[in-house]
């Protein structure tokens, strides 16, 4: 071996535990941002020592040009993008590295082709990051329609499993058969048969699952794109690349987990879609929604002891957290104990209404979890719901019929008065009828949650 | 590739796998979207993989244009991932000096 190349491979394995300490530090509060800056330095000499270690020359020019056109790209949209839109971005960004990984794989496998090296090893690895990287690119860029509402959310259509399964089994045989048949032009066809059915199987595996599952499903796609990352660095004996890939994938399927916990399903019945997607459940649901006037809120916040706001998606929606804040801080000028609950699957991705309230400069001791407020929640005078739907729905307690039976929800209706925010009468993203809407002690707030907190801030005010 | 070679690359992935899933067993609901996010800036890692495409392109033309499309999508992933995780997570470190 010569000695650049020991040289780069020791770089390689510092990228490593770059990586390794990056994710580990981006766990705990004090230390993520460091967290995050370590591992991009891991990126850089892994970067680096690539260049250093090639005879690049002949291809530095094009090389420059693509970091910076892609450079470029990732920091305008990352400078420019609302925190609102942010889960998105990240299943946007996620898309694009699993496209990079299939492109790594298809080049490879046309390298190979070209100077007839095909072996049946490369075959299988270039097969595999092809698969994930296809699956990844088409589902994560799926998830990015369905979580800025592009496209519409849960969309099942008859038969999408026997598609799914059917499309599955014949990437496998197209796999054998590409591998078998490795180096010639039938082995080609095969090949970009492959990358055609990874395309078109992450769409029809994520179609059917409702948007109210998609923080999962971007959360998985995570995980997936790091494992083609780990199948690219397969292909090309990469040791750099299967480790900080499979490290992604391992700790992406983890988190994962975390979440499908937290809304008591299992990865399974996620996948499977239908959920979020039927009016199944919650079929006893009876009154009406009382609407109150901008007037009695104010009347009863003004003589409120507690006070907790509940935030979901629709306060990201409405752009709401500032506004919120600011109600927070009249409240408590007035005397009001004022504390914010972020339900752990609240929003489209995990920690995401956390965010936003940071954004919004919520003081950190004012955040409270779920677990500490529901004992306590009868002493709570107001809880403010500002577009959360299942995670404050009673029927996960009570309906043993309900889709969200046994989830974890913060349990507001206990709370004295219960104000909900929200857009109109209909059900929310997941398709569920919230029993919560139509309790005794819930008043509806109707009306974009900015203009409607807005106002109440303005009564405050006067 | 040499089978000895594969174990090792195995052995590695093997390794790889449950160091990840180690790392991440208790963190708070809040950082979770920066884990996300920050996790999906290093599988940009493929970026090296772009590279050396790009640098092999000798032996095929084509295989270097698909080398330099793969470079673009990684860089948007890594640049893009490491600067938005940032941005995140100085929302929170804004806070805390705050509270000093």
């Amino acid at each position: 071996m010569e000695p650049i190349t020991i040289i780069v491979n020791v770089a390689y394995i510092i990228s490593a535990i770059l990586f390794i300490y990056g994710i580990r530090m981006l766990g705990k509060a004090e230390t993520a941002r460091q967290g995050n800056l370590v591992s991009a330095i891991g990126m850089l000499i892994a970067v680096v020592m690539t260049l250093v270690h090639q005879d690049v020359f002949d291809n530095f020019g094009m090389i420059l040009l693509g970091i910076a056109i892609g450079g470029g790209i990732g920091y305008y949209a990352a400078q420019r993008v609302e925190m609102t839109g942010m889960p998105e971005l990240v299943a946007l960004f996620n898309g694009f590295g699993g496209l990079a990984s299939l492109t790594v794989g298809w080049a490879e496998y046309q390298r190979l082709f070209e100077t007839g090296q095909s072996s049946i090893f490369t075959s299988i690895v270039i097969f595999l990051t092809v698969l994930i990287g296809g699956v990844t690119f088409t589902g994560s860029v799926l998830a990015w329609g369905k979580l800025s509402g592009r496209f519409g959310g849960g969309d099942p259509f008859p038969g999408s499993r026997m598609l799914n399964a059917s499309l599955l089994g014949i990437m496998l045989i197209c796999g054998v058969m590409m591998v078998l048949f490795g180096g010639s032009t039938a082995g080609y066809a095969l090949f970009s048969a492959v990358i055609i059915l990874s395309l078109i199987f992450g769409y029809t595996g994520v179609m059917p699952i409702g948007g109210g599952d998609m923080p999962v499903v971007v959360s998985l796609l995570n995980s997936l794109s790091g494992l083609a990352a780990s199948a690219a660095g397969f292909v090309i004996g990469n040791n750099v690349l299967i480790v900080a890939g499979c490290l992604v994938g391992a700790s992406g399927l983890i988190l994962t987990v975390i979440m499908c916990r937290a809304m008591n399903r299992t990865l399974g019945s996620v996948l499977m879609g239908g959920f979020g997607s039927t009016s199944s459940g919650s079929s006893g649901v009876e009154g009406e929604m009382k609407a109150a006037s901008i007037e009695d809120a104010y009347y009863v916040l003004e003589a409120a002891d507690s006070v907790i706001f509940v935030p979901g998606y629709g306060m990201a929606v409405a752009q709401a957290q500032h506004v919120v804040r600011e109600l927070g801080e009249i409240l408590e000028a007035n005397g009001t104990e004022v504390r914010y609950v972020v339900h752990p699957v609240a929003g489209r991705m995990p920690g995401h209404m956390n965010v936003l309230l940071a954004e919004a400069d919520v003081p950190y001791e004012q955040l409270v979890e779920m677990e500490d407020v529901n004992p306590t929640m009868e002493s709570v005078d107001v809880a403010i719901v500002i577009g959360a739907n299942d995670v404050v729905n009673p029927a996960a307690l009570t309906d043993e019929g309900s889709p969200i039976y046994g989830m974890p929800i913060i349990k507001v209706h206990e709370a004295r008065t219960v104000y909900a925010l929200k857009r109109g009468r209909g059900k929310g993203f997941s398709g569920i009828v919230n029993a919560l809407f139509f309790g005794e002690n819930t008043r509806m707030l109707f009306g974009d949650a900015k203009g409607t907190l807005s106002e109440l801030v303005a009564q405050f005010k006067d | 590739m040499e089978p000895t070679t594969l174990i090792l690359l195995l052995f590695i992935f093997i390794l790889s796998a449950f160091l990840g899933f180690e790392l991440i067993s208790k963190v708070p609901s809040q950082l979770h979207t920066p884990l996300m996010s920050g996790s999906n800036a290093i599988s940009g890692i493929t970026i090296v993989g772009a590279l050396l495409a790009i640098i092999q392109s000798n032996d095929s033309q084509f295989a270097g244009w698909l080398g330099f499309a793969a470079l673009i999508l990684a860089s948007i992933n890594v640049v893009g991932g490491y600067m938005v995780t940032d941005r995140m997570l100085g929302m929170f470190r804004k806070k805390e000096a705050k509270k000093d």
